[in-house]
């Protein structure tokens, strides 16, 4: 299961992810990166509820930023250590902007 | 040595990976590892699940038999995935290059490439007609 919670503040948008991104799930937030970053200069990912990600959330991740490289920026927020490893195993912690 | 060993039949199809975690979610907990470990396993039985789930049968419906047991020494978590569609060793699959740009990457091969980085051992073979792939966590 994965819940996405969207708050938008001008032109910042930010994305809670609570659950499991998944196969199954990424299909979800891949509709929401697809539709919802038009006029979205600052995009914040919030994984402080996320307890895991596999390499179908990985790909949407890299989906949200080649857009928000363009539009603006993007940075991952509050992320557990189990899934800061699998960023660094991928060479995704320093490809994305985690805070 | 197995001490434990529990088999789940499933069909090979992707909707059935929350059945599959479940299952392998009830054989960790008894191990009482960590959370890293228990989301690495996760990862890894995910990319191999969905893997069979997605190429093995061709379209075609097809079964999935997953093993997985405790074993000790050394402690481990051994899990077995067997399927009988086309032979395939996902382990001669190359590396992608982690090193790459947001706009040079390709994430194809991720999943296979997280799994040997994060298990102990991934061993493949192609026995009577059945792939079989094993994967251990030391523990």
């Amino acid at each position: 299961m994965l819940s996405i919670e969207k708050k938008t503040n001008g032109d910042q948008l930010t994305i809670a992810l609570t659950g499991r991104l998944d196969t199954v799930t990424a299909s979800d937030l891949e509709k929401e990166v697809d539709t919802s970053l038009e006029n979205v200069k600052e995009l914040i990912m919030d994984f402080e509820k996320l307890d895991y990600i596999s390499s179908a959330g990985l790909r949407i991740l890299i989906s949200a930023q080649k857009i928000m490289n363009n539009n603006g920026s993007m940075k991952v927020i509050n992320v557990n250590e189990s899934i800061m490893e699998i960023f660094e195993v991928t060479g995704f912690a320093d490809i994305l902007t985690i805070e | 040595m197995a001490i434990k060993e529990t088999e789940l039949k499933i069909p090979a199809k992707v909707d059935q990976l929350s059945s599959v975690q479940s299952f392998i979610d009830g054989v960790v907990e008894q191990t009482g590892v960590s959370m890293k470990d228990s989301m690495q396993i996760s990862l890894a039985v995910e990319e191999i699940f969905v893997n069979i789930a997605s190429y093995a049968y061709q379209g075609s419906d097809g079964e999935a038999v997953i093993k997985a047991a405790i074993v000790d020494d050394p402690a481990s978590i051994k899990i077995t995935f067997i399927d009988s569609g086309v032979p395939f060793d996902p382990l001669k699959k190359e590396d992608p290059d982690v090193t790459l740009g947001v706009h040079e990457r390709d994430v194809g091969g991720l999943g296979i490439f997280l799994t040997k980085k994060t298990m102990d051992d991934v061993n493949y073979v192609n026995q009577d007609g059945k792939n079989i792939l094993t994967i251990t966590k030391n523990i």
